[in-house]
């Protein structure tokens, strides 16, 4: 432990555990101290060193005085070009901002935020993350903030990895970057299949009779409004008398509910296409404005409608572990 | 076939710098390279910037490919050769073109910008001058902020500008340090090229009519003085170069160089001391007053008298010298000498033959045949031109006896051959005469119109002596110099006629500059560099001492650079960084701020764990959370909780 944060002070032991260790994704605010900004030169910097080197060959072949003026000159540029690229990535504060939820299969968001709290401008400063590429900039004493788009194969929760951020200004000769991870994750739907609908049917035990349209009858009485209730139950009359939004509740089925029931599915179905498709059935109820539930095996989200109550049910078939 | 790209990828303006850079950095090479190299860049230049404004495909590649060897084709038909200095220019001027037009992506115009730095490297082969330096610095400006400009598409150009502005103004203390430090080795490593050294103008080591008359046109310098004693007179300053000896009927010739060490001078007088900076002529003779009495240690005498450097002269180099203007040379008149110096050729200038036998007969003494030459040349009316009419085989009795009219050459070849034919030992001797001293720095400058010839003669007793016909039948010419002599002035190199004062104080003041720039800038060389180290302190540094010498200076100025970038680097808030210090101070003790655990939180627990230190703790806690989440932070108290913190010990 003591050996470990003596060494943490270390570029080269912090690069190691960057690359070959498994670093856990860094909560908060992640500043890149100068122990974490790596710096090497590119494949034109290796080939500016060489053009150099044939210069100075020239020059002292030639006894050219200028020669090495010119040469200098440019041996001058390179190393400070160093500086400039370091300068360009160190000291920037990165922290994970949004990242909505998406369907298996697309591409997530991941919103990271660029703190740059110094007298300068950062400039083209290029993320990377399991193939995706953005670049972006960062103003003296400015937030920037930018999506790294990372496709989400699987449903569950999408861990956003390491991060490569790097930069070449300001003249490509050198290469500046670091890694950061960032905690945050992506909540990733199952991908919905192209099912249609199932039928609305009557369960023959009650012989409650399931119409569409109907679904006045039975009033129960009122309560207070929660923002999965659907607006056409909204006791406009009775709202406008009191102080609160109201909601009429009605006792027994309602017309038109629907139940989206893991075991109700053919017996044969494997998980993965079962949760396609609830998620979706979930969606097309969503879409024409039915009420549903969804029940899975130890876990039943209760009637209702809306987008949050489409989000739980979407998160509950996300985070299924069968 | 490739589908065409187009090359709209590129960012514009930046790529409008890159374009300046290539066309800055061969501006100078197209007054010397072949006009159909000229006119392909051109073409090749123009096609570029067509398919950038108008759009449209760049060409493919087996087409660029087809006139990579086109041109490569053309150098050769033009050069007959591939190798070589010009050449080898001359095809990284058509390769940077011909990349120019296969530019598409950010890896070309890193070839492209390699190829502007050889290129402006190449500029120095044919001149060093100031002018060039300048656009050689424009040059590599443009590029760079070409280069910044690529690497940040999205900003202004005029920003780029700035930052390439800045990287140079921070390069260039690292480009003096090792320009003065780094270990030089004098070059070449290996052989040059044979037309390395092409195009110096300067005496050579033949004379015939006209020779030295095209050299008066010339405004450029030969070689500089700096006089550490009272410089002689005018009349006196011959400055010694190729004596020639042997002679056709046309055209005067070197003998065969003899290195002798037991050449001697006797003088009465006090020798001169001066030290001579002298401009690359490609031949081996060094310039000295007459007569050299002391000479650099690198340097040998020949049995003339001429000192010669051991290996050609390519470079500017300085000597330290002195010479006795008033002298008797007695050595080099052995007999194989004397003979040479009467051989005639037959057949030729009989009248003057005739005239020679006269005086011959006449005269018994060599010292009166002399004289009585002198008298022939000083009364013979003979005019001093820079257009004298040819002349044909018997060209010294075509100039004695009827156009009389001629340039130094002329009459020092005449009177050389008059004297050989009177039986007196003589050979012609190729130099300057006179020179100008400049009043800005006090540097004496000797140029190529001071060229002149004159003759020596072998007078037993008094050695190898002066006589210079030109004097004595124009005296003027060595008295007040050729810009006083020459008819009219018109033919004159423009800076020499002397009534355009203002003109010529211009040019005092800007070739005292450019001495100050061949003395420290194109003459630092290893010589110069021992010089300066030991003025440092440093005898004889080895190059390892230099080495590290180097490295621990450009490492200083580096990190003060750094220290200069960084300086805006670090804006974090004093009270954030005195709060993360104390729970830095804390987590070593195991006492470390939960994630998510508010100040006042984290404070009382701290101060149930640490009861000693419960006020100093809930202070801190307090003035943080006064300072971070109140109205207005104010100095007493930020400097209150600094303080704190600092103190704050476990």
């Amino acid at each position: 432990m003591k050996l470990d944060r003596v060494l943490q002070y270390s570029q080269a032991y912090n690069f190691f555990q960057w690359v070959f260790g498994r670093h856990a994704p860094e909560p908060g605010v992640v500043f890149l101290s100068q122990r974490r900004v790596y710096i090497l030169p590119t494949r034109h910097g290796l080939s500016f060193g060489v053009a150099v080197i044939l210069m100075l060959i020239g020059s002292i072949n030639y006894n050219l005085s200028l020669g090495y003026v010119l040469t200098f000159l440019l041996a001058g540029l390179g190393i400070v070009s160093i500086l400039h690229t370091f300068r360009n990535l160190a000291h920037l504060y990165v922290s994970a901002g949004r990242v909505a939820p998406v369907f298996a299969g697309d591409t997530a968001q991941f919103e990271l935020v660029f703190e740059n709290k110094s007298d300068f401008d950062r400039h083209s400063l290029d993320l990377a993350c399991r193939g995706a590429r953005v670049s972006c900039d960062a103003p003296a004493r400015a937030h920037r903030s930018v999506a790294l788009p990372v496709k989400a194969e699987k449903r569950g929760w999408l861990q956003l990895e390491r991060v490569t951020v790097d930069t070449r200004f300001p003249l490509g000769l050198m290469r500046a970057w670091s890694y950061v991870q960032p905690d945050t994750r992506a909540l990733v739907y199952p991908r919905p299949d192209s099912a249609p609908l199932p039928p609305v049917h009557s369960d023959s035990d009650t012989g409650d009779a399931i119409s569409a349209g109907a679904g006045t009858d039975d009033f129960a009485g009122l309560r207070p409004y929660q923002a999965s209730d659907s607006p056409r139950h909204i006791a406009w009359k009775a709202s406008a008398r009191s102080e609160l939004l109201l909601t009429k509740l009605f006792a027994g089925r309602t017309a038109s509910e629907l139940w989206f029931d893991w075991d109700q599915l053919p017996a044969g179905m494997h998980t993965e296409a079962r949760l396609s498709r609830l998620a979706r059935w979930v969606m097309l109820a969503e879409e024409r404005g039915l009420p549903y539930g969804l029940k899975l095996p130890g876990v039943e989200v209760p009637l209702g409608e809306g987008f949050p109550h489409r989000e739980r049910c979407l998160k509950e078939l996300a985070l299924y572990r069968g | 076939m490739a589908e065409p790209r187009y090359a709209d990828t590129l960012p514009p303006l930046p790529f409008a710098a890159l374009i300046a850079g290539a066309t800055l950095t061969v501006a100078t090479h197209t007054l010397w390279l072949p006009f159909w190299v000229d006119a392909t860049a051109a073409a090749l230049l123009f096609w570029r910037a067509f398919v950038s404004i108008r759009g449209g495909a760049l060409p493919a590649r087996w087409l660029l490919i087809l006139l990579t060897f086109a041109g490569a084709l053309g150098v050769f038909f033009s050069y007959r050769t591939i190798m070589g200095r010009d050449p080898g220019v001359t095809l990284l001027v058509l390769l940077l073109f011909l990349k120019l037009l296969e530019t598409r992506a950010q890896r070309d115009v890193f070839v492209v910008a390699f190829l502007v730095y050889f290129v402006a490297l190449a500029n120095f082969f044919y001149s060093q001058s100031i002018p060039i330096a300048g656009l050689m610095l424009l040059t590599v400006f443009v590029t760079t902020t070409a280069l910044v400009g690529f690497s940040a598409p999205q900003r202004p150009i005029v920003d780029d500008l700035k930052t390439a502005g800045r990287m140079l103004a921070q390069a260039g203390p690292v480009m003096l340090l090792l320009f003065f430090l780094f270990p030089r080795v004098q070059g070449p490593l290996w052989g040059m090229p044979q037309d390395a050294y092409s195009g110096v103008t300067g005496l050579s080591e033949t004379m015939s009519p006209g020779s030295i008359s095209s050299l008066s046109l010339s405004d450029a310098i030969a070689f500089r003085v700096k006089f550490q004693t009272e410089p002689p007179p005018r009349a006196r300053l011959y400055w010694r170069g190729p004596v020639l000896s042997d002679f056709d009927g046309l055209t005067w010739r070197v003998g065969l160089p003899q290195l002798r060490r037991s050449m001697s001078v006797e003088s009465a007088g006090s020798p001169v001391d001066y030290e001579v900076t002298l401009e690359p002529h490609n031949h081996n003779w060094m310039f000295a007053l007459e007569m050299p009495a002391r000479i650099p240690p690198t340097a040998r005498l020949t049995s003339e008298y001429l000192v010669i450097s051991l290996t050609p002269i390519r470079s500017r180099i300085r000597y330290e010298m002195s010479s006795f203007p008033q002298f008797q040379a007695a050595s080099g008149g052995g007999p194989e000498d004397l003979a040479n110096a009467l051989r005639l050729p037959r057949g030729v200038n009989p009248r003057a033959l005739a005239l020679a036998s006269e005086w011959r007969e006449s005269q018994a003494d060599p010292g009166a045949i002399v004289r009585r030459a002198i008298e022939f040349f000083r009364g013979g009316r003979f005019e001093y031109t820079l257009q004298p009419p040819a002349l044909g085989r018997n060209s010294v009795d075509e100039f004695l006896f009827n156009t009389r009219q001629g340039f130094c050459e002329h009459f020092a070849s005449s009177f050389v051959f008059m004297m050989r034919a009177a039986g007196v030992p003589a050979r012609v001797v190729t130099g300057y005469q006179g020179g100008d001293t400049n009043p800005v720095d006090g540097y004496m400058v000797v140029r190529q119109a001071d060229a002149h010839a004159w003759a020596e003669v072998w007078l037993a007793g008094n050695g190898w002596t002066r006589v210079d016909p030109t004097a004595v039948a124009v005296p003027i010419r060595v008295e007040l110099g050729i810009t006083a002599t020459a008819p009219g002035g018109a033919s004159l190199p423009l800076l020499m006629r002397t009534n355009l004062n203002w003109l010529k104080s211009l040019r005092n003041n800007w070739e005292a500059l450019t001495n100050q720039w061949n003395q420290w800038v194109l003459g630092y060389n290893p010589d110069r560099q021992r010089e300066m180290l030991s003025w440092l302190g440093m005898q004889q540094p080895s190059w390892q001492t230099m080495t590290v010498m180097l490295f621990w200076s450009v490492a200083g100025v580096l990190l003060l650079t750094a220290l200069w970038l960084l300086r805006g680097i670090r804006r974090d808030d004093p009270v954030q960084r005195a709060w993360s210090r104390f729970c830095d101070k804390l987590a070593r003790e195991g006492l470390g701020r939960a994630r998510a655990e508010g100040p006042l939180d984290y404070a009382r627990r701290v101060a149930l764990a640490l009861p000693a230190r419960e006020n100093a703790v809930r202070a801190i806690a307090a003035l943080y959370v006064d300072q971070r989440y109140g109205p207005r932070p104010d100095a007493r108290s930020i400097a209150r909780l600094k303080h704190l913190v600092r103190e704050f010990g476990l």
